[in-house]
């Protein structure tokens, strides 16, 4: 059905893509913020130093307004697989409902329940119990990103199930953890998550550098967001690299669009730095290469040819004959894979640059950062880079899986709710789209309103809008 | 019907019944905000009443959906895609007042502070209402075709029995609210909060008996299943009742738990109801039943043991957390409240 020239499949398309990845700018920054509001109060608690609590409730502020707009565009995601994909989750249901459930009981309730406590008890514990629940906190969070991984991870790379009764049923619980596709879709997000809160966070910091302001304050901000950066990016990196090796087994139309190869290389195979594409006729021009860089990447030799699209449109025709005929199509969007895939790996490789640089270039020894003003906007910039990287990486993930919504089990078109009409989907694709607009911006303007006010204005408050812990002693009658 | 079929049937009912408790008197919470404060600093100190819970109580909805996802999923996917446009609203209810606690605290005018807390105040009243209109519906039957989807007109969602059942949530909703600030608070808030469940107490009543005799009357509740029914309706009526006594002689404590039992009551009596049942159709041949809607025994079976490891522990420290912060919220203004 098309209403006013869209199809109610694109409708629920650009629906679930425009809420996972406006939901998937605060996931990721709100784990690492845990963790790195968790380190910074772990340094406080060992070394005794005050401006490392400042600087735990200073970025926990921050924290705080992610995690809320986090949490409720999070509802979205769970319902909206019954609501707008029910036939999914009919075939999906057995499978997908068991690690999301496990999700709410095992992490939603740990982060939620202790990130009030720990919201609201800075001066009732000992330093080192207070520091216990931001890192319970950073533990459900990340938990968290594992089951529902598990569920994408089987829609990627399905294992340990049947076919029955027209469903997917699981026949292995273990089985579905033990799937090789999610050992190395959660390190690299979960790294990436920490990643991309360092980065965010050792912007931040350089903004306020750039200002003169609160430098001692803001100095040791940064140097732990670039530690944590450090490690993260090359993690994150390292485990990229995995991923890769995986899916040109698993999925290669997904790995040949993200390297814009329609025909198949000799061998050894060139690499690609940039190119234009041209979907229609299939030529590729404009090229710069790397010799013998792709046999290297893929293969880790310096040998090894890499298939082509054509050829794999091919090979799937002939393997999902029975299923979806041979006249279908198997064409990924070559030119989002190919620039998103550039786009974030180039700033993985950037991300350690440029850590590395502010590390050495604010060492304690010689501290010249803020002599260095190219590289404390170099930094600046790098606070919006790594939501860009995740949401690169995810229009690789998911786009990349065309036609399939679960690999080669069951196709997009078919999950659609059928009763869920265009006219709806065009009035909640719209008021989505308002209400983030809002949230974003709102969000922005709040924590700039922060950062901009400084560790100084920090009161004693933790919670909504209170001056005093309502919970000190003498603070409240009993009565 | 196999026991893991039953025993997920009734724990999705439980996971619904412990929400209502919960969150219901975070709504409730919410709408006093516009009904018995005066100023953005009694409203501040409504909402410590509930800060540091409302987002773990949540949770338990989030895991209730969760679990019938995983337990039930054509249910899930029938009633998910069935009420689309009401859950719609519901979610964006939800995200308004969600944000709010946060947003509001980070506002530093006052009519940065007064628009959020209207964000609140309308959140927490349309969550409970919609999901009041949602299970009435439910219960009363919609059109579903043989591949249990629901097609309805707009007369099929709203209708006077839903909106009867939408009100009657809501009010339970509030009232319980009103017992948490009793509760928590002292002084003028408190005050006002008891005065206002005085007078509200005796519309419920009538509500209920509306709300009663449209349930007799729409649905097949008191015919298939007579005893149970009628003893769930008496004792949601005796719980509302003790709690109006508590209203009356300042027992704070005994409102509040009675107020939760009666939301978990008509939880309880609309499960009771729809049982063997998940989802009721116009035409009683596309019913979804029970042991047609669920997942495999071994997935249940996996749920099963992952239940009774993590509930118990999910319970211990939410407890915690609630004897932790067991003490009144200052009646005092807050010093700079900002
Ligand atoms: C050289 C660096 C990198 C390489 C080689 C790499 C590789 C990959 C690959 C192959 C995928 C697709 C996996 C699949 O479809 O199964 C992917 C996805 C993704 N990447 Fe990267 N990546 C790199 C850097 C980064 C960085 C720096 C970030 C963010 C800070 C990031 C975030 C993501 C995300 C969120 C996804 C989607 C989830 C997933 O499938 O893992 N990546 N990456």
């Amino acid at each position: 059905m098309y209403v006013l020239g869209v199809s109610l499949l694109s409708l629920a398309r650009f629906q679930f893509a425009m809420t996972t990845v406006f939901h998937f700018f605060f996931v990721p920054f709100s784990i690492g913020m845990a963790l790195l509001t968790a380190i910074m109060e772990t340094i406080y608690v060992v070394k005794h130093e005050e401006i490392y609590k400042k600087m735990a409730k200073f970025w926990g502020k921050i924290f705080l307004l992610s995690f809320a707009v986090g949490v409720v565009t999070g509802i979205i995601q769970e319902f909206q697989f019954g609501m707008n994909w029910s036939d999914y989750s009919r075939f999906m249901g057995d499978i997908f409902g068991a690690p999301l459930a496990i999700e709410a009981l095992l992490a939603f309730f740990l982060e939620s329940v202790f990130i009030g406590v720990w919201m609201f008890t800075w001066d009732r514990f000992k330093p080192a119990i207070h520091a216990l629940f931001i890192w319970l906190v950073t533990i459900g969070s990340s938990v968290s990103a594992l089951w529902i991984l598990t569920a994408n991870s089987f829609m990627q790379n399905p294992v340990a199930y049947r076919i029955a009764n027209g469903r997917a049923e699981m026949s292995s619980f273990a089985g579905l953890l033990k799937n090789p596709q999610l050992w190395v879709e959660f390190p690299h997000v979960i790294f990436g998550a920490f990643t991309t809160a360092a980065f965010a966070l050792a912007g931040m910091s350089a903004w306020r550098l750039l200002k003169k302001k609160n430098r001692e304050f803001y100095h040791k901000s940064l140097r732990v967001g670039l530690w944590v950066g450090l490690v993260g990016a090359i993690l994150t990196v390292g485990v990229g690299d995995l991923q890769t090796q995986m899916i040109v087994k698993d999925q290669p139309m997904k790995f040949a669009a993200t390297e814009g190869i329609y025909k198949d290389t000799d061998s050894p195979a060139p690499w690609t730095v940039v190119e234009k594409i041209d979907p229609k006729t299939h030529k590729t021009t404009w090229k710069v290469e790397v010799p013998k860089m792709l046999s290297l990447l893929t293969y880790h030799r310096t040998t090894g040819s890499v298939k082509g699209m054509e050829t794999i449109n091919k090979e799937l025709q002939e393997k999902y004959a029975d299923k979806l005929g041979t006249d279908m199509n198997y064409y990924v969007p070559p030119r989002t894979l190919f620039w998103s895939f550039r786009i974030m790996a180039g700033s993985g490789a950037f991300f350690i640059l440029v850590a590395a640089l502010g590390l050495w270039f604010s060492r304690a020894k010689k501290n010249t950062l803020q002599n260095k003003r190219w590289l404390l906007y170099v930094l600046g910039l790098c606070l919006w880079l790594p939501f860009i990287a995740n949401t690169c990486g995810w229009f690789i993930t998911e786009l990349g899986r065309f036609p399939w919504i679960v690999y080669g089990l069951f196709t997009i078109a078919d999950a659609v709710s059928p009763n869920v009409t265009a006219g709806q989907l065009w009035m909640s694709n719209s008021l989505y789209f308002l209400i983030f607009t809002l949230l974003g911006a709102t969000m922005i303007y709040f924590s700039h309103r922060t950062l901009v006010a400084g560790p100084d204005a920090l009161d004693q408050s933790d919670g909504y809008g209170t001056t005093v812990d309502p919970l000190s002693k003498g603070a409240f009658s009993h009565d | 019907m196999t026991n893991l079929q039953l025993l997920w049937f009734f724990l999705i009912g439980l996971l619904f019944s412990v929400f209502f408790f919960l969150e219901g008197f975070d709504y409730g919470v919410g709408m006093s905000l516009r009904l018995i404060a005066h100023n953005e600093d009694e409203r501040g100190q409504l909402i410590q009443a509930i800060g540091p819970h409302w987002d773990g109580n949540e949770v338990w909805l989030i895991t209730a959906g969760g679990a019938m996802f995983a337990s039930f999923p054509f249910w899930y996917a029938s009633l998910f895609s069935g009420f689309y446009v009401v859950l719609f609203f519901i979610l964006f209810a939800l995200i308004l007042r969600g944000v709010s606690f946060e947003f509001r605290s980070h506002a530093i005018s006052k009519g940065g502070k007064q628009l959020w807390g209207w964000a609140l105040t309308i959140g927490s009243l349309c969550a409970p209402f919609l999901l009041g209109v949602m299970f009435t519906d439910l219960v009363k039957g919609m059109p579903l075709d043989a591949s249990g989807n629901i097609s309805g007109s707009v007369g099929d969602f709203i209708n006077l029995f839903s909106i009867v059942g939408g009100v009657a949530v809501t009010l339970l909703c509030l009232l319980h609210g009103l017992n948490l600030i009793r509760l928590k608070l002292s002084g003028a808030l408190k005050q006002r909060a008891q005065a206002l469940a005085k007078v509200l107490y005796p519309v419920l009543f009538v509500g209920l008996v509306v709300f009663a005799g449209l349930l007799l009357w729409e649905t097949d509740f008191f015919v298939k299943r007579p005893i149970s029914s009628w003893t769930i309706l008496i004792l949601i009526v005796l719980f509302s009742v003790i709690a109006t006594y508590g209203t009356y002689k300042d027992k704070d404590v005994l409102s509040f738990i009675f107020s939760g039992l009666t939301l978990m009551g008509v939880v309880a009596l609309l499960f009771n109801g729809l049982f063997p049942r998940v989802m009721v159709g116009n035409n009683a041949a596309n019913s979804i039943l029970i042991k047609n809607a669920t997942s495999t025994e071994y997935t249940l079976g996996v749920m099963t043991i992952v239940a009774v490891i993590l509930v118990p522990i999910v319970l211990a420290y939410t407890i915690w957390s609630y004897v932790i912060f067991n003490r009144r919220v200052p009646a005092k203004k807050v010093v700079n409240d900002k």
